[in-house]
């Protein structure tokens, strides 16, 4: 089902965990909400499930307004950080749970329900943990059996908080595929809370960037690199190294050489954001300390630079000299992400060299 | 000699963390001292005149009568104070309200209170011409100072800070997560708390009952005044023994003390199972 969050606000004795929040995800997609811990994506997430009810604003699902339904009366499926498996009951029942408590009317009779999570089980591929407690069962079995039991409800939503965090990173990688792979069988629309971005950026089809409370922004994965919006989402999202840089009698005056100006900007202080790809270093007199080399095959070979005291990731483009721990080597932009103090954004290119490099 | 055998004895092999001897010695010795050493005393006792008269002693009318109202007493006091108890460990860990650190520590105010203080009061209270005893028997006609009524209040009284305290940690441990799962999964308030809260407590509960009844069975300050000691009537078994003391009947005392203990090691030890039983699934 589509789910369209209209202006939502949630207020913590006069803190504000989320501010004036709107996005819409359609039916079946996969949305995550990602941000640094205190963004107010565990807030939306509880919002969205019904744990929590904001202050303001809509939270429609299917085009209904739910933001005072409580969550037994919205079926949405929720997956835990910690999972909160019942640990009295068997894996079975833990599945069977939600179908259990339903009102006599709708309950299904006990063999449909065994036979439910039967199939719930081997959806998950654990049928054979049914007797099982979940203490019993390993950290990727346990995700199984809670997302096994948010299932049984046949959620018109699915919320994922943090489900990852808890597995080592080895079945993390794999699981993640997994859950993927679940999701497009089954076209559950599906949201996840993460403060990992690689585990956003692979999975999600949209991914939406929190920044203290407020929504920074929504897009697909390629164009938060490609596009941020703000500086916050510029140096959240990807690897980015953000200099101090200003604009003095309409150019660009910035420690790093090699970046046009930004058309029509006034004088004013601006931040840089470059992708390592984006810097480029090469052996030979230049103002920055190689800290530490990255040697590789077949990628360039990366490199750790210090400049004024900020810390750079760099590329040594092909073909050129690779410089030495504790040497020196110069530097140049081939690009940049530019953000003014308004607020104000542009992608710099290379060339138009600022006047003190471009002096004989 | 070499001391290499001796070493290889796992009991005297060297820790890497010193006390185990220490701690253990003094362990020992309080249990011996204190415990083992005083109820072998108990148990000797009675077989001083041999096992007729310890029949004939346990037998008496009195003292049957006195095994029914201790034990039963107890056991319904116990029942009683489970509920309230839960409930008052379920407030002071899950609501914040102005004299909440108040009523905490006045859960246990009956462990600090010497007991006949506590049963003096209520004496007080549930008599016929008392506050609430003039009422009780006014609207309802229920007599509760001076009978077997009286006991039961004066044990709910001991017993329930055992129940309350013994759950209270595990309540405050409880995720709130397992209830919020229950909530998105469509269960009812009423239907997370039986289902899920409750099953998770249940074997705090019954430790809390079991120690809140011990408690009960061996309580005798708070008891003598309330129940007003008729023979077959109000007569607790503690003060059965003291009645034998006075009329210098040891070993019937003693009788009457091991029979007791040996009844209420037996519930202890059924109340155990009972609460290992529950904890199924869990390592």
């Amino acid at each position: 089902m589509s789910v369209r969050i209209a202006g939502v606000s949630r207020r913590f004795s006069g803190q504000a965990a989320l501010d004036d929040v709107s996005l819409e995800v359609a039916t079946g997609e996969f949305a995550a909400l990602l941000g640094p811990s205190g963004s107010g994506k565990t807030t939306l997430l509880r919002v969205l499930a019904g744990l929590d009810f904001p202050d303001d604003g809509r939270i429609e699902i299917a085009g209904t307004d739910m933001a005072r339904v409580p969550a037994r009366e919205r079926q949405v499926g929720v997956v835990f950080q910690h999972y909160a498996l019942f640990r009295h009951m068997s894996v079975a029942e833990n599945v069977a749970f939600g179908l259990k408590v339903r009102p006599r009317a709708r309950r299904p009779d006990s063999a449909e329900i065994n036979r439910r999570v039967r199939e719930l089980l081997e959806l998950v591929q654990i049928p054979e943990l049914a007797a099982r407690f979940p203490d019993q069962c390993s950290g990727g079995q346990r995700q199984r059996i809670a997302l096994a039991r948010a299932l049984a409800i046949e959620p018109r939503l699915l919320l994922l908080d943090e489900p990852f965090a808890a597995l080592d990173a080895v079945v993390r990688k794999e699981v993640r595929r997994w859950v993927r792979g679940l999701h497009d069988r089954l076209g559950i629309t599906t949201i996840l809370v993460t403060h990992d971005q690689e585990e956003a950026l692979e999975l999600a089809d949209r991914v939406a960037v929190l920044e203290r409370g407020r929504l920074a922004q929504f897009a697909a994965p390629a164009t938060l690199l490609a596009e941020p919006a703000t500086a916050f989402v510029a140096g959240f999202i990807g690897e980015a190294c953000a200099i101090p840089a200003r604009i003095l009698h309409g150019r660009l005056d910035s420690p790093i050489p090699g970046l046009s100006t930004p058309a029509g900007w006034h004088d004013g202080a601006v931040r840089l954001f470059l992708r390592p790809h984006e810097l480029l270093a090469e052996a030979g007199d230049g103002p920055a300390l190689v800290r530490m080399i990255h040697p590789s095959l077949g990628a360039a070979t990366r490199v750790v630079l210090e400049l004024d005291g900020h810390t750079l990731e760099a590329t040594v483009p092909p073909g050129a000299a690779v410089p030495e721990r504790g040497g020196r080597a110069a530097i140049r932009a081939s690009g940049a992400i530019a953000f003014a103090e308004d607020g104000m954004r542009a992608r710099l290119v290379a060339g138009n060299l600022p006047a003190h490099a471009s002096a004989p | 000699m070499s001391t290499a055998p001796l070493l290889r004895r796992p009991f005297l092999r060297r820790q890497a963390l010193p006390g185990r001897g220490l701690a253990l010695g003094v362990t020992l010795m309080w249990l011996g001292g204190f415990i083992l050493i005083p109820l072998a005393a108990l148990a000797l006792r009675p077989w001083e005149k041999g096992l007729p008269a310890i029949w004939e002693v346990l037998t008496e009318p009195r003292v049957l009568a006195g095994f029914r109202l201790s034990f039963g007493a107890s056991a319904l006091a116990a029942l009683i104070a489970a509920p309230l108890g839960l409930l008052l460990a379920w407030v002071i860990t899950r609501y914040r309200f102005p004299g909440r650190r108040s009523l905490d520590a006045l859960i246990d105010l009956p462990f600090a209170l010497p007991t006949a203080v506590a049963g003096l009061a209520m004496t007080a209270i549930f008599a016929n011409n008392g506050w609430v005893g003039s009422l009780l028997e006014g609207w309802f006609g229920w007599k509760i100072a001076f009978t077997p009524a009286g006991v039961v209040v004066a044990l709910v009284f001991v017993s329930l800070p055992f129940i309350a305290r013994t759950v209270e940690p595990v309540l405050r441990d409880l995720p709130r997560e397992a209830e919020e799962a229950a909530a998105t999964l469509g269960a009812t308030r009423l239907q997370t708390i039986r289902r899920v809260v409750l099953p998770a407590l249940l074997p705090a509960l019954i430790t809390g009952f079991g120690l809140g009844f011990a408690r009960a069975v061996g309580e005798y300050g708070s008891v003598i005044f309330i129940a007003g000691n008729m023979p077959m009537v109000s007569e607790i078994l503690p003060l059965l023994i003291v009645v034998k003391l006075e009329q210098f009947d040891y070993a019937g005392a003693a009788a009457i003390g091991l029979a007791m203990l040996l009844a209420a090691f037996l519930i202890l030890l059924a109340l155990n199972l009972l609460q290992h039983g529950l904890r199924r699934g869990r390592p």
